[in-house]
Formats: C-alpha cells, sequence, structure tokens
C-alpha cells in the first residue's frame, strides 16, 4: 500500500499540528504516529515512518527513535484485533495469569503470536491504569474489564461476528 | 460519610455535560478568580491550602507555582500530567472520564494563575477513548466562553490541547512528560534546569498532575484557609483513592485524610472488607513503587498506634516500618497471595518501563527481575537475597530520576518485611511450585517496646 | 563585561576558585589527579552531554556558604554547578567510593569483556574506570546482552554489544553534522545505538565519533586489527587542510601511519586548537591520509592520560606521582624480591625510554642504541 494520507487523514494532521507553536510541529510527532498507525493497517513499516518525518520536516531518524522508544507503536505487522493483556501486580493478584493461559489455548497462540487468520494478536502488556478492574486487556481503542474466561469467550466471539460481517 | 469535594457530583446524571456541570454549580471558581483576584492572590490561597501534589510526591502545589520565571517576552505554560501509569492507580481516569469539566475548571484557574496561555493535558495512550471526552468537554467550555480568547471579557485567553502519550510509563516524570511533549523520546532531563526555568520548548513550565488541578477549584471557592481545616496536619483537603486487590469493592474513593487504614480496608462505605473473608496479607498503599507493608504493621505503627490514610501516618517509622501515601494507589493483598511473585511482576514493571538513559536504572532493574525469576521459580539461593538487597542500595539515589527509586523500593520493602517467605521459596524449591508461603506470622501483633 | 565572579569550592580537602557556571568536575580537573571524578559520558566539548552514566557522582558535604545544608542525594559531578563555599567530597567520601563502585558492575554487567580482541584495549575508559574503581570478578550469572554487528559505512565499525550508551556519538552527530543519521533505538536495556534502517554515515566530520567513544564500540576500520595502540608512537603532526584543523596526532610504527585520531588531552577530550576552537578533524584527515608525506611532523605526543598507553601511569599526571611505591604499599610494607628483570630480556616498556622516542619498530637494536 501507498503510505500517504488521504484528505480526511490530512486534515487530522494539521489539526494536530496546529496546536504547537510555529516550528513546534516535532511536538506532534506521537500523536501523528498514532494516526499513522490507525490509518495504514494498524502498524508502522519504514515507508510510513519515513513519511511522517516528511510531513513533520524532521530527520527520519528522530521518528524512529521515538518509533521505538514507545510501546504502544507496532513496527511489526499485527492482528485486526490486539488483545493487549496486562500481567503487572495488581492484575496478577487479581488472576490475570489464568486469563492469559486461556487465551493462548483458545486461539492457540504464544504472546507476540498472531492467528493464522490474521484476526487475534496477543500481546502480553505491563500496568495499563485499570488495576480495579483487573484483570483486564486493551482491544484497540478500549478496555475490556474484570475478565473472567466466559467473557473471553464472548468478546473473541464478538470480534469473529463483527469481522465476518465486514 | 467523609468529606466530599471532588467526586461529589460524580454521580449526578449527565454530569460529563458543560449543561449539568454549569447548572450543578460548575465554573464559579473560573468567575471568581477571574473576576474577583489576581495571578498573585490564587497563588496565595493554593499556599493557604497546603495541597500537595497528588501525584505522589506530595511536593507542596503553591510553592511550586512560586517557583515559575517570569521573563519578559518569553510564554509560559502549564502542563497538566494525566500520564497515570503507576499501577494501582486509576484514579485520575475517573475524574477525567466522569468530571472532564471539573479538570478543565481547575485547568483555567490554573492557567490563569502561571500566565499561561497554551495549556496541555499530557494523557496517557492507553486511554485512547478519553481525549475524545476531553476535547469534547473543551468545545463545549469554549463554545460558552470558558475558553479561547477573553474569557469572560477579562482578557485573558486560554486554550487548552490534550496530547496522547504513547506507552511509556516513565512520562509520567515531569521533564520526561515534557521532551514527550516536544516530540523526543521520554528521557528525563538532568536537573538542573528545573521545569520552573525551563521547561517545554526551554520556556518556564509548571506540571502537574489531574487531581491537584482538580482540587484547586474547590480551594478557590472555599478559600485556602477552609481547605486547610479539613484533614489533618500537613495532610491538608482530601485524597482520591484508588483501591484495588483482593477487596470487595475496587474503585476510587475521596478521603479526608482522617480516617484509619482499618476503616478504609473493612467499612462498607470504602473497601467493603476482604474477598471472600480472606485474611489481609499485606498492602501497598500508595502506588506499586511505595514500601509493601505486612497487615500487622499497616493497621498499626510500630508504636503500636492506629495507622491513618495519610502522609505523616503512612509514613510513620520511615522505610523500616513505615510506608507512603504515594499516588493513592491502594494494592490489598490477601493470604494466598505469593510476595515473591507480586515483586517480580513489579520489578518486570520497572525493568521494562526504565528509559535505559542512566547505567544504575538501565542494568540493575533487568538484574533484579533475573534474581527474582530464579528464586520465584525455585532455582534461587540464600546469597540471592543478599544479592538483590545490595543491588537495589546501589540503584537507590543514584539515578537521573526517581524510576531508580521506584525499582528499588518494593524490593528492598519485600526483603525486608517478607525475608522468611524469600528463603522459604529457597529452601522449598519444589513445594514452592504448587504451594504458597500464606498469611504465616505477617498479621500477629507486633511486640512494641515499651 | 564586568570582572568574572569567582567562588571558592573545596574538593577532597583542597580549595580552587573557579569561575561561577563552573561545574563541580570542571572545577576538580582544574585540581586533577584522583581528585577529579571518572566521567564515561561527559563530554565537554559536546553540548548537553554528561549525568547519564553516573560514574562522577559526588557527595556535596556542604551547598554553599550561604546555605550550608548538604544535598540529600549524590549528585552528578558533570551537570552540577559550584556554589561559593561549597564543600564536596569525591574520593573522601565512602559513599561516593561505594556508589561507583556500584556504577561500574552496572556498566561491566552486559559488557563483553572482550578487551583481548578490541581495538580500544589501552586506550578505553572503562578498562582504566574498572581498574581503578571496580571489583575483580562479578557477580552477574546469566547471559550476558548481545547485538547485532552495525555496520556504519566503510570506515566506522559499530560494536554495539560494548556501547555503554552515554549518547556521546549522538551528539556529536548533533553539533558536528547538518544532519544525523543514526541515535538510539528502543528503549531501558535493549537501548542501542543503531541506523534503523542499514545506512552508512558518510558526512565529512562523522569519524569523529570514534575519538568520542568511550569504549570500544565505535572504532576506526582502517585501522581494525592492524596494531595494539601500546605498540605505537604517538607523534604530533599537521598537514593543510581545506576541511579541517588538520591538527592530528599519528600513530607510527617505523615510518607506517597505523591510524590518524584527533589530538586528545589529559582527560581523553579533544584538544582545542591554538585560537580556542575544538579540533575536530575530518574523514579525509583520519581515514585518507595513511602517508608520512601527507603530513609535517612536529615531533612525539605526550600522551597525558592515566592508562595504558601512558605506559603503567596508573594515577596522577605523569610526572607528579611516582608509582613504583604501590607495590610496597599493598604488601604491608614488604618490599618485592626481584626475581627477574623484564627490561633485562625485553626492551618493551622499558620505563626509561618514552615509546615514542624509540626510532624504528621495537627491537633488540633500538634497545642496545638507546641504552648506550
Amino acid at each position: 500500500m501507498a503510505y500517504i494520507f488521504n484528505d480526511t487523514q490530512m486534515a487530522e494532521f494539521k489539526r494536530l499540528v496546529s496546536r504547537y507553536p510555529e516550528g513546534k510541529q516535532k511536538s506532534a510527532l506521537l500523536p501523528v504516529l498514532h494516526l499513522a498507525q490507525e490509518s495504514f493497517d494498524g502498524w508502522l513499516p519504514t515507508e510510513a515512518l519515513d513519511y511522517v518525518a516528511s510531513l513533520l520536516q524532521i530527520e527520519p531518524i528522530e521518528v524512529y527513535e521515538v518509533a521505538t522508544f514507545y510501546s504502544m507503536y507496532n513496527l511489526k505487522p499485527v492482528g485486526k484485533y490486539v488483545f493487549e493483556v496486562c500481567q503487572t501486580g495488581p492484575c496478577m493478584i487479581s488472576g490475570s495469569d489464568t486469563i492469559i493461559d486461556y487465551i493462548k489455548q483458545v486461539l492457540s497462540i504464544q504472546p507476540g503470536e498472531t492467528t493464522k487468520d490474521g484476526l487475534f494478536t496477543l500481546k502480553l502488556v505491563e500496568c495499563l491504569g485499570a488495576c480495579g478492574y483487573a484483570p483486564m486487556m486493551q482491544v484497540g481503542k478500549i478496555f475490556r474489564e474484570h475478565l473472567t474466561k466466559e467473557k473471553v469467550d464472548a468478546i473473541i466471539a464478538e470480534y469473529r461476528q463483527t469481522a465476518n460481517n465486514n | 460519610m467523609g468529606v466530599k469535594l471532588l467526586l461529589e457530583k460524580a454521580n449526578v446524571p449527565g454530569i460529563r455535560s458543560f449543561e449539568v456541570y454549569r447548572r450543578e454549580g460548575g465554573y464559579r471558581s473560573v468567575e471568581k478568580a477571574l473576576k474577583e483576584m489576581n495571578p498573585e492572590s490564587i497563588v496565595e490561597e493554593v499556599k493557604k491550602s497546603g495541597l500537595r501534589g497528588r501525584g505522589g510526591a506530595g511536593f507542596p502545589t503553591g510553592m511550586k507555582w512560586s517557583f515559575i520565571a517570569k521573563p519578559e517576552g518569553v510564554p509560559r505554560h502549564l502542563v497538566c500530567n494525566a500520564d497515570e501509569s503507576e499501577p494501582g492507580t486509576f484514579k485520575d481516569r475517573y475524574l477525567m472520564e466522569f468530571l472532564p469539566h471539573l479538570l478543565l475548571e481547575g485547568l483555567i484557574v490554573s492557567s490563569f494563575a502561571l500566565g499561561s496561555s497554551d495549556t496541555y493535558i499530557y494523557i496517557r495512550g492507553e486511554y485512547a477513548w478519553i481525549p475524545d471526552i476531553l476535547e469534547e468537554a473543551i468545545e463545549e467550555a469554549k463554545a460558552a466562553g470558558f475558553l479561547g480568547k477573553n474569557i469572560l471579557g477579562t482578557g485573558f485567553d486560554c486554550n487548552i490541547h490534550v496530547q496522547r502519550g504513547a506507552g511509556a510509563y516513565i512520562c509520567g516524570e515531569e521533564t520526561a512528560l515534557i521532551e514527550s511533549l516536544e516530540g523526543k523520546r521520554g528521557n528525563p532531563r538532568i536537573k538542573p534546569p528545573f521545569p520552573a526555568i525551563q521547561g517545554l520548548w526551554m520556556r518556564p513550565t509548571v506540571v502537574n498532575n489531574v487531581e491537584t488541578l482538580a482540587a484547586i477549584v474547590p480551594i478557590i471557592n472555599m478559600g485556602g484557609d477552609e481547605y486547610a481545616k479539613i484533614g489533618v496536619g500537613r495532610s491538608t483537603g482530601t485524597k482520591l483513592i484508588s483501591a484495588c486487590g483482593n477487596i470487595n469493592k475496587p474503585g476510587v474513593y475521596e478521603i479526608d485524610m482522617t480516617i484509619s487504614v482499618e476503616e478504609f480496608i473493612y467499612s462498607d462505605e470504602y473497601c467493603g472488607g476482604m474477598k471472600g473473608g480472606k485474611q489481609l496479607k499485606a498492602c501497598i498503599p500508595g502506588g506499586s513503587s511505595v514500601p509493601i507493608l505486612p497487615a500487622n504493621l499497616l493497621l498499626k505503627t510500630a508504636k503500636g498506634e492506629t495507622r491513618y490514610m495519610n502522609y505523616e501516618s503512612l509514613s510513620d517509622g520511615g522505610f523500616a516500618t513505615g510506608s507512603m501515601l504515594g499516588s493513592g494507589g491502594f494494592i490489598v493483598l490477601d493470604e494466598d497471595q505469593c510476595i515473591v511473585k507480586n515483586t517480580l511482576t513489579l520489578a518486570r514493571f520497572y525493568r521494562h518501563e526504565s528509559c535505559g538513559q542512566c547505567s544504575p536504572c538501565r542494568e540493575g532493574t533487568g538484574w533484579m527481575e533475573k534474581i527474582l525469576y530464579k528464586i520465584e521459580h525455585g532455582k534461587g539461593s540464600i546469597s540471592d537475597i543478599d544479592l538483590l538487597w545490595d543491588i537495589q542500595r546501589k540503584i537507590e539515589g543514584n539515578t537521573i530520576c526517581p524510576l531508580g527509586d521506584a525499582a528499588a523500593w518494593p524490593v528492598a520493602a519485600a526483603i525486608r518485611h517478607f525475608r522468611d517467605e524469600f528463603e522459604w521459596h529457597v529452601n522449598n524449591p519444589e513445594l514452592s511450585q504448587t504451594s504458597n508461603f500464606g498469611l504465616q506470622h505477617y498479621a500477629d501483633p507486633i511486640h512494641v517496646p515499651a | 563585561m564586568s570582572e568574572q565572579t569567582l567562588f571558592k569550592v573545596t574538593i577532597d580537602n583542597i580549595t580552587v576558585e573557579v569561575p561561577a557556571g563552573t561545574t563541580i568536575l570542571q572545577a576538580a580537573r582544574k585540581i586533577g589527579g584522583e581528585v577529579a571524578p571518572p566521567a564515561m559520558c561527559f563530554y565537554s566539548k559536546l553540548k548537553g552531554s554528561g549525568g547519564k552514566c553516573r560514574t562522577c557522582l559526588v557527595e556535596v558535604a556542604k551547598g554553599s556558604e550561604k546555605d550550608p545544608r548538604p544535598m540529600p542525594k549524590l549528585v552528578a559531578s558533570c551537570r552540577t554547578t559550584v556554589m561559593d563555599g561549597m564543600e564536596v567530597k569525591n574520593i573522601t567520601s565512602e559513599k561516593v567510593v561505594e556508589a561507583r563502585a556500584g556504577v561500574v558492575e552496572f556498566l561491566l554487567l552486559n559488557h563483553p569483556l572482550d578487551c583481548p580482541i578490541c581495538d580500544q584495549a589501552g586506550e578505553c575508559h572503562l578498562q582504566d574506570l574498572s581498574f581503578e574503581h571496580g571489583k575483580s570478578g562479578t557477580r552477574y550469572e546469566f547471559q550476558r546482552r548481545t547485538f547485532k554487528k552495525h555496520d556504519l559505512g566503510k570506515n566506522i565499525q559499530l560494536h554495539m554489544t560494548r556501547c555503554i550508551l552515554c549518547y556521546r556519538c549522538v551528539f556529536t552527530a548533533d553539533q558536528l553534522t547538518n544532519k544525523r543519521e543514526h541515535g538510539i533505538l528502543d528503549r531501558g536495556d535493549h537501548a542501542e545505538i543503531a541506523t534503523h534502517i542499514e545506512k552508512s554515515l558518510d558526512n565529512e566530520f562523522i569519524g569523529n565519533v570514534i575519538d568520542v567513544c568511550p569504549v570500544g564500540a565505535l572504532t576506526d576500520k582502517t585501522f581494525r586489527f592492524k596494531n595494539r595502540v601500546w605498540f605505537l608512537k604517538p607523534m604530533d603532526a599537521h598537514r593543510d587542510c581545506p576541511t579541517c584543523s588538520g591538527r592530528v596526532t599519528l600513530w607510527n610504527r617505523g615510518d607506517e601511519v597505523f591510524r590518524v585520531t584527533a589530538r586528545k588531552d589529559e582527560w581523553g577530550e579533544i584538544e582545542d586548537t591554538p585560537d580556542g576552537q575544538p579540533g575536530w578533524i575530518c574523514n579525509t584527515c583520519r581515514f585518507d591520509k595513511k602517508e608520512t608525506a601527507d603530513w609535517v611532523i612536529e615531533g612525539p605526543r605526550e600522551i597525558n592520560r592515566h592508562s595504558v598507553i601512558a605506559q603503567g601511569h596508573y594515577s596522577g599526571k605523569i610526572g607528579t606521582t611516582k608509582p613504583n611505591e604501590t607495590f610496597t604499599a599493598v604488601n604491608d610494607g614488604r618490599t618485592p624480591q626481584l626475581l627477574m628483570d623484564i627490561h633485562d630480556e625485553s626492551e618493551v616498556n622499558q620505563p626509561s625510554i618514552h615509546l615514542s622516542q624509540n626510532k624504528g619498530a621495537s627491537h633488540g637494536d633500538t634497545f642496545n642504541n638507546n641504552k648506550a
């Protein structure tokens, strides 16, 4: 695919840059990388990073440095739905290990892997700030909380359904 | 029922909208501050209130504000730290999600006090749906004349921008946050210079936590002196506590810092007691980085006095027998929890979140995780426990930013109070893989020297 | 401009006067010797450097005359400016000595210790640091971190496994070249110096990253495995260079030029040129001018470094400290018994002869001539 923003994405890009003073457009780098990731299949190949660098008029290395620092940018292809399951202290004491094992079993994948149909990726992540609603995981923009095995089944079925309908 | 200053209206239907929030008395502090007060008198009120930073460090907010440099012709900035990432802490998320206008109100008053016409909210990237809520609230406030140009006809201009982070705990450190806001890696800066002199784009900057900024609203409405009357000692006002772990009612609670830890855990108004009627084994009272305490030292101090939910009481006894209120992330562990495993997950967290700039943190956090992994999996030795102790001691205080301390303290406290459990893992490598050390003596009354 | 304000600062009981704005480290360097804390990441010629490695931590026992309170934590002396009346403890502070040993251990944790095949050996700051402040042996029993080798073009070798992430080379590229192409990727214990996509660095001044690298992470490919630095004779030389100052140190053996570096001062930093500018050199001088005929030789270069290349002078400035009493000191006052004088057998490390005074490759004739 071509890594170029369409008109809507370009308008959003301009809105993001407009928040910062003249000449400080580099400040928009993090939000613009989010925008690029959402626009380009959920991950950021080097071409996308170079494109962002050219839009913000900064050196490509400045973008690489940032994209590799933050954990939310995917630098490798991921499935359509990424299950980011929290495994830090509060989630662990609330039973996240059981949930992780269950997802591994149901989807037959290990952390970091994607199902053969390209639908699901399992990622183990550190604290997402939902400790009171543990165990939990992030899928796309939203949090799925108070997870149980039944809930995991329902969530997987729900996304399969959505994917089939599209 | 304790005093509620922040969450009083949280359950009013539709409070997220400007209309309902305003009808319930919202934005009064903006009118008062902009029309009846000046920046200096606002800072004065905040100083009088005794408000301490709610992000974890507890630094007096009024004093922080008074440090901001005011060079001629250089813009100043207020930045709201919404990068809430400390394990156990989820109070700011609650505020932003349910009371976005309360935060905006606090931000407008504070921006006026600090002279910031472009104020930024830096929110952790994982809270991906909250920027939409905040931006909608900003549009509403703008339409009502509380944001934008010439607010309420006073000549004060202020815009609030929301920026998402992208997954880095370290960006909760104020200078790392500033770097990130400038579109760079979240490497904490070497201080001095402090942000109050050279912060965002090298301009004078103040970075405050979400809850701190929300607390400005009641302070302006009721006056600093009245605010200071709530609470006890240097723990003035109210504090949001996010409670989680093995309790019946995890959630966000507002307390006035006069209640005891025991009441907070067991009363139905707050945590509602231990889940499944289990015994309390340990608790991390202020976010994962503060020292973990066994049940007996949590409920009572080493002197045998009742421990209260405030800055002074929780830190009574120093790190030897006390802990910290920190960010208010209250993590409760029951008798079935393994302290070694819990410490391992926290060590892994801090290794994962180290920016890698300075050597003690970059190398030390990973080393501690590896040793803890070994002990947890029945492969450790007694000398490993001593080695862990020595490593954490060499990290603490020797790093650029507090992440080093945050990584060292949980390990230190776990060994300090739960050394028996570590040794049990070492001495019972097979048993420890299938069973748990349990409650043991950790809830026994402690001997109080006469 | 008004007269410069001078601040009095006492470091390890030695008082020195320095202009306001001077860092503790620079003040200590003015005193010299062991009072100067080691620095692995700070580089006075690179703006923004320092503060990261934590080897230069010192204790501030008294903040200043006005506010005598001690500082609660050890501070990075390279980034902390002195105050009038400040009292600093470096090697006289147990806390500092202990913390520094800790930092050395952290820095060596994942270091490959491949000195025997590393071109930096002999002039490596990490070697010096370990020798002076570290402990023998390691308590680390896990697999060490390794990285794939990266090629930064035909002249520069990046050996990331040896890197201590001092960021000096990043600052160098930022400040000396108009387009930085390498940087720090990833974070935490995976952070690495890289270009992301394999790229060769070919800016005319990029070769200076080799000189600023405190370890063997960035080395000169044209010198790779050619010789050990302590066998070479450093000679100051210059040429009329259109790009840089052309003032260099040639590292010779016989008439053969093995490598060219910038001139370094006693702290291992690039020396200033007579007009007060840092003496960075260009790639042409460094990589392409490998004939004696390319250069005007000025004379032997005194290496004022407490390192192997300064021939066993491990403490203090050359000529100020005699290292020959060390053995007696560690041996509880007993004098060593001489079993065999190595200098009877070999001219290598003959203490009375400066290596640079050796003419030609070291062999028996030279030795006999010199002795005569």
